[in-house]
């Protein structure tokens, strides 16, 4: 065990990868138990960190305890490794764990992300570590843990079937589109965190592991790779994640999670790729193509 | 052509370089230090320490001059220190009985047996602006009292008489204090979880809830039996000695409240306790926690809950101030993903909504038609 020492100026000073061993030890078994039990939320005495709650502090713990020497770490927030706060995270790791760091998809080990999950396919051996904010897919509709809890065990999820009914009856279609509930390995009910349902079809048998962290809440689920991940909806009104109707703006990709922007204030907007990595390749590697073809030609 | 945001990293910096020139002010002026803080504000470092939940002036001094004299900042800022410190138990009881109030008041006896004593009070100051700047008398004008009698606790000597509830009810059982920093917390909790989660919880939310009992919601009929503030020492028995050896000496505000009580079917007539208790002068956050201590008790005496301040998932939930500040402060992180789903939903719905607009405007002109013939 790592021991923290009394710095020569009175300063505190922190451990190696900022937590405490014994914290790591109890976050890793929560996540143990989490994987044994795909998509229930267990309870873990979750610990302050040095940035504030509902910033990732749940996603910070879960990558402080599972993360060693060998790993490469990428952080992604709205699926963009630039994005302020995914640059602050990454810059916590490299500095209290000495974390290798990355920005490509691929060269990862881990991944911590909030609200996307990338468009590359996952790996064998990547970890997905979402940043939580509401762990309880019940949470709306009944506010009491004690409750919630209940009906969990009791696999008492009516509940939500008519939140969706309501929506149908009301609007005619499913009117959730983000952190859309999905039954986990036929059981449990599951936050996919604020995901778009976009990415929801990404976690059906996926390969990689997916760890959830809620710091403020206490809470750490998990599925497994090869997990059966469905998401709600009816016979006649199955579930349908978000379609674009237009390509990138930047990289020509479809099938995407497009951002909207505003170029100006006359209603002009254009759609480029929310996953910066993905959009910044494809660019690269349509451009190495047209090199190509150049080369081609002139040969 | 857009060109993606770049240069978060570079904004960071620029923004905490920033972030140090508007906390430096004057450059003329000389830097307040730690030490000045932890002296002359003990009352601010007080409320750090404790919702900080750690004992230590000097670094809660420091948490509050590195955050600008922004508390949540500071409490948050030891908070994270605490956590990572290795936890060896939890230290003997403290005798508050024992300790030399430098402060102690009750407002249920007139008098008490060693005594009322104002103590360091801002209660009957002048709320004026003191000419000098300091606000109120020297410190020449302090005349030294010696106190030697002793002060046995007010809540004892009701439950003396029998006329209070007993401090350890029947069947008491002394468990194991869990500790709410380490282990989960699952509802419904122990009172031990919910007096530590109330000691670290937000005084201003614990001082407005403690106020709605007092308005009606969720009413206790409180009088304050006691206040004291003073130094107790404290005694940690280290496992390999097997004796309690003294760590030193700490301050304290400890409030009793005292509460009528009718009684129930299976309780006589009597009056009922809350309590708060708090490192240093915190004497409204102990008032606060005591009152909302009483509250969530409504079980033991067959209380209807009939009010926020009764609800303990709510009320304990609620508190920490660390994670409320958090969580609110969150939604200016971008959102804009979700954001976009949302607006596609929204203008569905919208295009949805006009098309049965159009609809219906042009159905009830046929149904006239049809009306007419």
């Amino acid at each position: 065990m790592t021991e923290i020492q009394a710095s020569p100026a009175h300063l505190p000073s922190y451990n190696v990868g900022y937590l405490d061993e014994q914290t790591k030890r109890m976050i890793r078994r929560a996540l143990l138990r989490g994987i044994a039990i795909p998509g229930f939320q267990v309870p873990f005495a979750s610990r302050e960190v040095p940035m504030p709650r509902g910033w990732g502090t749940g996603g910070v713990q879960v990558t402080a305890s599972i993360i060693g020497e060998s790993d490469t770490l990428k952080v992604i927030d709205q699926g963009a490794d630039d994005t302020t706060n995914a640059v602050s995270i990454r810059a916590f790791f490299a500095k209290v764990a000495g974390a290798a760091t990355t920005t490509h998809t691929e060269e990862a080990s881990i991944i911590q992300t909030r609200h996307r999950i990338p468009e590359a396919e996952l790996g064998e051996d990547q970890i997905m570590v979402y940043q939580v904010p509401i762990p309880e897919p019940l949470r709306f509709l009944e506010p009491r843990e004690t409750e919630t809890r209940r009906m969990h065990a009791l696999e008492e999820y009516g509940l939500i079937y008519v939140k969706l009914y309501e929506d149908i009856a009301k609007f005619g279609h499913i009117a959730t589109t983000y952190a859309y509930p999905v039954i986990v390995n036929g059981r449990y009910l599951m936050d996919p965190s604020p995901t778009p349902s976009f990415d929801n079809p990404k976690l059906h048998q996926s390969p990689a592991l997916h760890l959830y962290g809620a710091g403020r809440e206490k809470r750490i689920y998990a599925v497994p790779p090869y997990t059966d991940v469905v998401s709600l909806g009816f016979e006649d009104h199955p579930f349908q994640p978000q379609v674009f109707e237009q390509p990138c703006a930047v990289c020509g990709s479809t099938g995407v999670y497009l951002d909207e922007i505003i170029t100006d204030d006359e209603g002009g907007v254009m759609y480029a790729c929310s996953d910066t990595d993905h959009c910044e390749r494809t660019v690269a590697a349509v451009a190495a193509l047209a090199d190509l073809e150049t080369e081609e030609v002139y040969a | 052509m857009y060109v993606a945001v770049k240069g978060g990293e570079k904004a960071i910096a620029n923004a905490h370089a920033l972030l140090a020139k508007e906390g430096r002010g004057d450059a003329a002026s000389p830097r307040v230090t730690y030490e000045q803080i932890a002296g002359q504000m003990p009352v601010l470092v007080a409320r750090v320490m404790n919702e900080g939940s750690m004992y230590d002036r000097e670094l809660a001094a420091r948490a509050i001059l590195q955050a600008q004299g922004d508390v949540l900042e500071a409490i948050t800022l030891v908070r994270s220190y605490r956590t990572t410190l290795p936890r060896y138990g939890y230290t003997e009881p403290v005798d508050t009985a024992e300790l030399p109030p430098q402060r102690r008041v009750s407002a249920t006896f007139k008098d008490i047996p060693g005594g009322q004593q104002l103590g360091a009070t801002f209660d009957y100051t002048h709320r004026l602006f003191a000419e000098n700047g300091f606000g109120g008398p020297t410190i020449e004008d302090e005349n030294e009292v010696e106190h030697d009698e002793e002060m046995p606790r007010v809540a004892d000597l009701l439950g003396a008489e029998a006329l209070m509830e007993p401090e350890r009810p029947r069947g008491f059982e002394d468990v194991e204090p869990s500790d709410i920093t380490r282990e989960p917390m699952v509802f419904p909790i122990s009172r031990a979880e919910r007096l530590q989660a109330l000691a670290r919880g937000d005084e201003g939310f614990l001082l407005s809830l403690g106020y709605s009992t007092q308005r009606g919601f969720g009413r206790t009929h409180p009088f304050v039996g006691e206040v004291r503030v003073g130094e107790v020492e404290v005694d940690y028995v280290a496992p390999e000695l097997g004796f309690a050896v003294p760590l030193g000496r700490i301050e304290l505000t400890e409030c009793q409240m005292v509460n009528q009580f009718t009684g129930s079917a299976d309780t006589p007539a009597q009056f009922t306790r809350g309590y708060g208790l708090v490192f240093g002068r915190a004497e409204r956050k102990a008032m606060s926690m005591s009152l909302v201590d009483r509250a969530l008790r409504h079980e033991e005496f067959a209380e209807r809950i009939v009010a926020p301040a009764q609800d303990e998932e709510f009320v304990v939930t609620h508190a920490d101030n660390v994670e409320a500040a958090g969580f609110v402060e969150h939604l200016k992180l971008p959102h804009y993903v979700d954001f976009q789903a949302e607006l596609g939903l929204v203008r569905r719905l919208n295009k949805e909504f006009h098309e049965r607009a159009d609809v219906a405007a042009s159905a009830p002109a046929a149904e006239e038609t049809e009306a007419l013939a």
